[in-house]
């Protein structure tokens, strides 16, 4: 007869395991160590009662709301809640895509401070990010395209983002595989994003988590959220797996949950769920040393470190909380792709997934306080969520330490519904179905 | 893929319809605040579960519909004419 199982005990809170900093040295020491010298990268923590901030979602806005909030605001009583484990949402679901070359001069100088920050994330929290700043290419096939992409080329030159047009040779000397001359939409010529360029995204998440817990923060997995404690206008706390845990402010950064979250608290925002596919296809010999968008389509594309080609699209089109795509995009993801790039035709698809995002209204995000004090939410990133992890993840900070939105967010209030603010970057209107 | 029963076509794949958004909103009287319109053009429920939705099928019959589906099975429960009111069942926790 085996023992009866002993009921857990409470564990008393054991000193922060170090991981100990990154480098070359380490490598090479461990090496001649037998790799027996390595911790785990970030504590697993167990809640407290009570915390100064919690901040609901463990995925790359969250923790880098968490880091930001230890490492510029000296604010460290702060737990991370997270549903699963770090790295399994949205964060290790995206095409890792970074670029700061958006239509609207408030954008632009929003995603040029995320880009910034990325270009120096990896000594900051010293965690090689595989930030590859490879260039960013977008292609277009009409003369008003042609037009548009100038003026979006411009208004960047203005605010001193990096931007430049690229004619039809050089297209064809930076990318081979475009057939230029394909039938249905020729190719005339495209703009760069030089700073532009894709990211190892699992690597963001254990990047910050591991810095913002040898930080001090708690990074709880396995902790899903259920439900939102109110007294009266005021946000007091959480209801999670664990039980309740009070905190002076709440800040939700669960992107592609935000509705149902914010619906805890008594909220409707404006926000609808879709589903974004992504894919990779066998891994391949160096074919491609840029992010290449096609204009006459949504299609993107970069190859992975690994060799795999990393594309997507367009979102499936309808509301959804199912992390899978359908085939009708799935086969209009692939059409663009052959006929942008026909030698591709015969590359076989590896993986496919979905993830599901908040859809904002004017597809735009919002990081903002509500309407209850004590919450605060970070959320809509759409589908460009990945490339503004920093920017959100210290603006957010920002918002939550002094209560008044950080001058490059400001603009991203949920206020600016009512008051006719919408940021339209495509102008497509109140439909989150069409942004 | 999505089949969708049009009342009038029968069964047809998702790609012969256009997706219109969520057909719950109604639209407030005009002497309403800023607030009711703010809410009818801006705020959407956004389930987890059953969603009313416009449909419309531009491949077909071009008949505006109203769909019933869910958002995580993506089962739909009823498909009716632009004008009828066909009610949500139960929501059960998926």
């Amino acid at each position: 007869m085996s023992p009866p199982p002993t009921s857990p005990q409470p564990r008393a809170r054991s000193p922060r395991p170090s991981s100990g900093r990154y480098s070359l040295w380490r490598l090479l020491a461990e090496g001649l160590r037998g790799q027996r010298g390595w911790s785990h990268a970030w504590a697993k923590a167990a809640p407290k009662a009570a915390y100064r901030v919690v901040i609901v979602g463990g995925g790359g806005h969250g923790l880098a709301t968490a880091f930001y909030l230890a490492s510029e605001h000296g604010i460290t009583d702060v737990a991370v809640l997270e549903r699963g484990p770090i790295g399994l949402g949205n964060v290790g679901r995206n095409t890792t895509i970074i670029r700061s070359n958006y239509f609207h001069p408030a954008n632009i100088r929003f995603y040029e401070h995320s880009l910034k920050l990325w270009e120096g994330l990896e000594q900051r929290l010293n965690f090689n990010a595989m930030v590859s700043q490879r260039g960013t290419l977008n292609l277009f096939h009409t003369e008003a395209q042609r037009d548009l992409f100038t003026r979006r080329a411009n208004q960047m030159r203005l605010l001193g983002v990096d931007a430049r047009a690229v004619s039809r040779a050089e297209v064809k000397a930076l990318v081979p595989l475009v057939d230029l001359d394909n039938g249905r939409y020729p190719v005339l010529g495209g703009f760069l994003q030089p700073r532009g360029g894709t990211v190892r995204h699992d690597a963001v998440a254990w990047g910050y988590a591991r810095a913002a817990s040898a930080l001090g923060v708690d990074i709880i997995e396995h902790c899903e959220v259920t439900g939102i404690g109110r007294a009266g206008e005021r946000v007091t706390g959480v209801e999670t797996a664990h039980g309740f845990i009070q905190a002076d402010l709440v800040c939700l950064a669960v992107a592609g949950h935000s509705s149902h979250l914010a619906a805890m608290a008594g909220l409707t925002l404006p926000i609808e769920t879709h589903v974004l596919q992504a894919f990779v296809s066998e891994a391949l010999k160096p074919v491609l040393d840029v992010v290449l968008t096609y204009g006459a389509g949504h299609f993107y594309v970069s190859q992975s470190d690994k060799g795999g080609l990393v594309f997507g699209g367009a979102i499936d089109g309808y509301n959804t909380y199912g992390q899978r795509g359908t085939l009708p995009m799935a086969e209009e993801v692939a059409a663009a792709a052959v006929t942008l790039l026909p030698g591709l035709a015969r590359v076989k698809v590896l993986r496919q997934w979905g993830g599901v995002m908040d859809m904002s209204m004017d597809g735009s995000p919002i990081i903002s306080k509500t309407p209850l004090a004590g919450l605060i939410v970070n959320g809509g990133w759409c589908y460009g969520g990945f490339k503004a992890i920093p920017a959100g993840g210290a603006t957010t900070a920002h918002l939550i330490a002094h209560g008044t939105p950080h001058p490059l967010a400001a603009h991203l209030d949920l206020a600016r519904f009512a008051a006719g603010r919408c940021i339209d970057e495509r102008g497509a209107g109140p439909f989150p179905y069409a942004h | 893929m999505l089949r969708i029963p049009c009342p009038w076509c029968g069964e047809r794949d998702e790609t012969e319809f256009r997706y219109r958004g969520a057909a719950h909103p109604v639209r407030p009287d005009a002497a309403d605040d800023l607030e009711a319109f703010t809410a009818y053009v801006y705020e959407r429920a956004n389930p987890r579960g059953w969603h009313l939705e416009w449909w419309l099928h531009t491949g077909g019959c071009r008949q505006l519909l109203k769909v019933v589906r869910h958002t995580v099975t993506h089962e739909i429960a009823a498909v009716t004419g632009a004008q009828e009111h066909p009610s949500l069942p139960p929501d059960e926790t998926p």
